[in-house]
This record gives C-alpha cells, sequence and structure tokens, in this order.
C-alpha cells in the first residue's frame, strides 16, 4: 500500500506539491534557526574561551585560589616540559602559553618625569614565534585601529581607548610597571607599535598585548606562565571530548600535596562559565522549542487544508465503497510520507545555508562597534547532531497530526449528501 | 595595721623605682634605634614559597624623612635606587633609565618580593615621635628579660596604628615587635637579634621581618655594617643622584 500511496503523491502534483512545499520551507527554517542560535550561543562561549578561560586551562593548584589578583608568583614553572608533554599525550589539542599581569603604563614628559599613568591588564602571548594561533584567537589583525602589528621585541600594543586616554600614539615609548613573579618591582619599555579595539567594553577600557617572551623577561618569568590553554581541533567546546581529555590529564599529573603542581579546569568550571553556558542553553532552547511549536502550528494547519481540501475525493471513494477507516488509514500514510519527504528536503536545504553560514557567518561588527559587552562581531551558524533531526519534529509529527484531526470528518461524511454536493 | 601597710609602702615604691615608665623606655629605645644619619650596607635574605634570594643594598638616611638606597646585587636588581623624601618615593630602575615616583599605597607594597614594605625600608621613625607607650608586663625572651610595650600611633601617617614591642631591660632594645593595623588585624612580626654594640649603642644585627599575611617564612635583614651620624652631602638626597 505504501508503494502504490507513494506512487499516488509523486504522480498527483496537485495533491502533494503544496503539502511538501509547505513542509520543506518549515522543516528549512527551524534547521536554520536551530543551528543560527547554537552558533551564536557558542561564537560567545567561544569568545570567552578565546580570550581567557580555553577549552580547558591548567594551572597551579595555588595559582586557582586566587585566580582573579593573576597572581604571578604561583605560576606554572617548567613550562617547556610540561608543554612537550601536553603535546605528546594530547596532540589534538592546540596548546598556548600565556601571562596575564596587572600593572601600570607610565608615559614620561618631556623632562623624563610621569606625565600620564594607568593601570593596565596584560596579556602575554606568543606573537613571534610562527605559530599564529594566539594572534588569530585574539583577532589582533583584524582589531588593529592605528598603527601595526608587533613585527619585534620591545613592541606593545595597546587598546585605543586606553591609548587616547594617556594621550599617546604608535611610535611612543610607555614603561610598563609591574610585579616579578619574585614579587620584585618590574619595568620595562616598550615602544607602542598599534592599538586595537577589540570590540569589548573590559578588553577596551586598558588592556595591552605584549610578546611571550618579552613579558618573560620583564616579569622575570623564564619557562614559567601563569597559564597553558587547550582549545579543541574545530574550535567548538565540546563538553563530553572536555570530559574525556580532564580523565586522562588526572591520571597522568595524579592530585599531590604539591601546590605548584598542574591542576586542569575546564571552560564550565572557571568563574560563572558553568552557569552561563546552562543559562544560554535554557534561553537557546525555549526559543528553539517556541519556533517549533509555531511551526508545528502552520504545518498543523496545512494538514488540516489539506484534508479539509480533499473532502470530495474522500466522498467519492466512499460511494465507491472503500470503508471509513482504510480511507483514514491512507491519509495518514500519505500524510507521513509527505511529511518524510519534506522533512528530508527541508532538513537538507536547511543545513546547506547552515554550512555556508557555519563556514562564512554573518559580520554585525559595524552594528556591535559601541557593544559594551564581550560579543563577538562575526555571528556563524553551528551544525551539531540535532541539527539533522530537530526539523522532523514539526516536519513529521504535525502534519501527520494535522491530517489525522482532519481525517476525523471522514467517518461523518455521509454517500447521500455527496450526490447532492454533486449536483449542486 | 602599721605593721602591714608600711612594708607594702616600701615595696610599691620599690617596684616603682624598678621599673621606668613607658616613656622613659621608648626614649631609650629611641636612642638606640634612631639616629640623625645612618649608612649602613645591608642584606636581605628573602624566602618565598618557592625560592630564597639574597639582595644587597646600601643605604643613607637623614632623621625621619630623607632616604636614599641603592640595590648592589643581584645583576637583575643592581643600580636599581630609592629615594624618599618626606612621603614621596622615587624609584630610578637602570633597564628603562626613567625615575618614577610611588606614593600613596604603594609606599606599603612589598619591596623586591621581601616582607618589608618601602615604609618599613626606608623609614626611621622616632618612636615617641608618633606613639604613645603602655607598660603592659615583664615577659622572657630566651634569656632576656624584657617589657612588653604597646605603643599606640598619636599621629596619622604612620604605617601601624599599634606596635607591640618586647624591649630588653637591660640593653633597651626590642628583642620582638609585633605590628597591628587600625582594624588590629596583625600585619607583621619581627624578631630582632644579634645584638651588638655600635658605637656605644646597642643595635640588632640580624631582624626576621615576618608578613603574617604573606606566604613563606619571612625576611632575614642582616645589617651588614653601619655607621651612624656620619655627614651625608645633600646631593645624596637629591633626584639627581638617581641617574648617577
Amino acid at each position: 500500500m505504501i508503494r502504490f500511496l507513494l506512487k499516488g503523491i509523486l504522480r498527483d502534483k496537485q495533491r502533494s506539491l503544496l503539502p511538501v512545499i509547505v513542509v520543506t520551507i518549515g522543516v528549512m527554517l527551524t534547521v536554520v534557526l536551530y543551528c543560527w542560535l547554537t552558533g551564536i550561543l557558542n561564537d560567545s562561549v567561544e569568545l570567552s574561551a578565546r580570550f581567557s578561560a580555553g577549552h580547558v586551562k591548567i594551572i597551579t593548584a595555588e595559582y586557582e585560589k586566587n585566580i582573579n589578583q593573576m597572581p604571578n608568583d604561583l605560576a606554572l614553572t617548567g613550562v617547556d616540559t610540561l608543554m612537550l608533554k601536553l603535546k605528546n599525550e594530547f596532540p589534538e589539542i592546540k596548546w598556548g602559553q600565556r601571562i596575564h599581569f596587572g600593572g601600570l603604563i607610565d608615559v614620561a614628559g618631556s623632562n623624563g618625569e610621569t606625565r600620564a599613568q594607568g593601570p593596565a591588564i596584560g596579556f602575554g602571548i606568543d606573537l613571534f614565534s610562527g605559530d599564529p594561533s594566539e594572534k588569530e584567537r585574539f583577532n589582533l589583525a583584524k582589531s588593529l585601529h592605528r598603527g601595526r602589528m608587533p613585527i619585534q621585541p620591545k613592541e606593545i600594543l595597546m587598546s585605543e581607548e586606553f591609548s587616547r586616554k594617556l594621550n599617546i600614539n604608535p611610535g611612543d615609548t610607555v614603561t610598563l610597571i609591574g610585579s616579578t613573579m619574585y614579587g620584585s618591582m618590574a619595568m620595562f619599555n616598550y615602544t607602542l607599535c598599534g592599538t586595537v579595539i577589540f570590540g569589548a567594553g573590559p578588553m577596551d577600557q586598558g588592556s595591552v598585548v605584549i610578546d611571550l617572551e618579552d613579558v618573560r623577561k620583564a616579569l622575570d618569568m623564564n619557562n614559567a606562565a601563569s597559564e597553558i590553554v587547550g582549545y579543541l581541533p574545530d574550535n567548538y567546546y565540546n563538553e563530553e571530548k572536555v570530559d574525556k581529555l580532564v580523565i586522562k590529564f588526572n591520571k597522568l599529573f595524579p592530585k599531590s600535596e604539591d601546590k605548584f603542581a598542574p591542576i586542569i579546569l575546564t571552560l564550565r568550571q572557571q568563574n560563572d562559565f558553568g552557569k552561563m553556558i546552562d543559562q544560554i542553553k535554557q534561553i537557546g532552547g525555549f526559543m528553539v522549542l517556541i519556533f517549533v511549536f509555531s511551526m508545528s502550528l502552520v504545518l498543523w494547519n496545512a494538514g488540516l487544508l489539506g484534508g479539509l481540501r480533499r473532502y470530495t475525493e474522500f466522498g467519492t471513494r466512499l460511494a465507491l465503497g472503500e470503508n471509513y477507516s482504510h480511507i483514514y488509514r491512507t491519509i495518514i500514510y500519505e500524510s507521513l510520507l509527505i511529511g518524510i519527504i519534506g522533512s528530508i528536503s527541508g532538513t537538507f536545504f536547511g543545513l546547506l545555508i547552515s554550512l555556508y553560514m557555519q563556514n562564512h557567518g554573518l559580520d554585525l561588527g559595524s552594528i556591535m562597534k559601541n557593544a559594551t559587552i564581550m560579543m563577538p562581531a562575526v555571528f556563524h551558524a553551528r551544525i551539531n547532531t540535532l541539527s539533522f533531526f530537530i526539523g522532523f519534529i514539526p516536519g513529521l509529527i504535525s502534519t501527520v497530526v494535522g491530517t489525522a484531526l482532519s481525517g476525523i470528518g471522514i467517518y461523518k461524511r455521509k454517500t447521500a449528501q455527496l450526490f447532492k454536493e454533486l449536483e449542486a | 595595721m602599721k605593721r602591714i601597710a608600711i612594708p607594702m609602702l616600701i615595696l610599691c615604691v620599690s617596684l616603682t623605682a624598678q621599673n621606668p615608665s613607658a616613656k622613659e623606655i621608648i626614649e631609650k629605645v629611641d636612642k638606640n634605634m634612631s639616629a640623625e644619619s645612618r649608612v649602613f650596607t645591608s642584606k636581605m635574605v628573602i624566602h618565598n614559597p618557592r625560592n630564597t634570594r639574597t639582595v644587597e643594598s646600601k643605604s643613607w638616611s637623614m632623621g625621619e624623612t630623607k632616604s636614599y638606597t641603592e640595590y648592589i646585587s643581584p645583576p637583575r636588581e643592581q643600580g636599581t635606587k630609592m629615594l624618599k623624601l618626606d612621603n614621596l618615593l622615587w624609584i630610578f630602575s637602570p633597564a628603562t633609565d626613567r625615575i618614577i615616583q610611588i606614593s600613596g599605597h604603594m609606599l606599603r607594597q612589598s619591596v623586591m618580593g621581601s616582607d618589608l614594605s618601602y615604609e618599613d625600608m626606608m623609614e626611621d621613625p622616632h618612636l615617641l615621635n608618633h606613639y604613645t607607650g603602655k607598660l603592659e608586663k615583664e615577659e622572657k625572651i630566651g634569656d632576656r628579660n624584657c617589657w612588653v610595650i604597646i605603643l599606640t600611633a598619636i599621629t596619622a601617617d604612620v604605617a601601624y596604628q599599634t606596635q607591640k614591642l618586647w624591649v630588653d631591660k637591660d640593653r633597651f632594645i626590642p628583642l620582638r615587635k609585633e605590628l597591628y593595623a587600625k582594624s588590629g588585624v596583625l600585619l607583621k612580626k619581627m624578631e630582632l637579634s644579634d645584638v651588638l654594640q655600635v658605637q656605644g649603642r646597642w643595635y640588632p644585627k640580624k631582624i626576621l621581618f615576618k608578613d603574617v599575611l604573606k606566604e613563606g617564612e619571612g625576611t632575614e635583614f642582616q645589617m651588614m655594617d653601619i655607621e651612624f651620624n656620619v655627614k651625608i652631602p645633600d646631593y645624596i638626597f637629591s633626584k639627581a643622584s638617581l641617574k648617577k
């Protein structure tokens, strides 16, 4: 019977084309919206991961206790060996060393005395090794506002807002006053080579980016780093993969009494990211639910209309001797087939659009120029396992339920009335 | 009644005669510890949770307001100079060839990662000018008999609101100090030892500073040599001398 119905659907375009188109469009929109929302939420989490948390972060147990104070006296040491071990054991993960530090940026006047001074948050990242990963994570090239990228040691990037506050321009010399790993006062001169706009309030207020080795020299942190951040290969935070990584790491570096032993933190375990991820998922899930529900109503309605449109056909079939339940069963099967065809084609087109959005994204940087919260400028869609199935909820279930409800009318259909209708 | 009262009176009088007042004790402590001018070479052995470092410096100070320190070693700190005039402090770093002024709460920051703040390092206050004392009790530190004196600040420009001193009864040198914040929180502990006679006064050669809010085993401050009341040229206490 299924083959018979399928032939009917394919051959009788008038009966099937419109419902299939409606289901396809509905499902496609559902899939695109789901992937889009997932992508936006993922981009927001990824932004925090790129700048601060990583997908995982390795620090010392003691550093974790005062992590907000950036206590570099409690930083990781022997980082070269640790990095080598991490790269061997977790070759799929992209690792990066960083030094976070606080300090003062001091600008000298013509007489050599302090002309301007301001507190700064510093990021020591790899700028010169040839591996562009960290520069890309900080989106430095695109964020450059004035001047150029650092090309040699002792060059510094500063947030544009901060440079305006200090009234300095690319080419000027600034002095970083900080604290070494051993607590001594550290003073180091740098040349401001460029200013950047990160598009995120906290980063733009007063941050500087310096090459990791330069910071090491300034803060007496030879072969040391505040943290080692790790990123999954596709730059997508996947809790399952991260949890597996953590288990393996904890086997390699079992808990010890040594307060300077490395420990691993997932993005979820840092600050309030766990809560944020859960809230984002809940809000995203709720939004998708509303859309799926709305689409379900549309497709349900389409199912109802389809049923009503064929009221005369049902009367004729009854007159020809087909019984009520057989007609009811066949229209249910038909709607099921239409639902499957529409859901498959809708999912296919939805995934195509989402794939394009996943790879290219939508640049909203110009709209978000003045944003004060940390939000990404380019929004990407994100395809995950659920993207392949989410469209089937409205596409299949709603169509079938709509048809099932409208099909109840078949049982009230009277053959005698049909002839009156035909005569009219 | 008379038979009891008279011996009691004699006992009281004799006890009072044995114990000088807190003010007298502080005066004698000041005479030992403070001077019109001082020149000394010192060594700080800083015990951090991770390592132990030694920093050597030479200091010149005049009264309570002028102080100048030049770091001799290790190489990373060599040539760093600090000048303190009243409440202002300038630091010269040879790496940057810059003189940076620090003031306010920065003066309470640690010097070279030690348990000493810039104030601890560069101040030489006459206790009597800034504190009023109260003799609390007598206690022994090792085999030395001490008076325990509580000092309460009478001026606002002191780093510690309250100090508790264990003063050696014979040499009038504090052998232990506890330094408290306005809130009553204990901030630092000091153990003073190796008391020697220098130019007719007793002076501790070694002081163990312990910032109780900081991890580690504290900082040993050792006087390598010290001279009191020497003539120091005025140019030493000028910003020009920082870059020399």
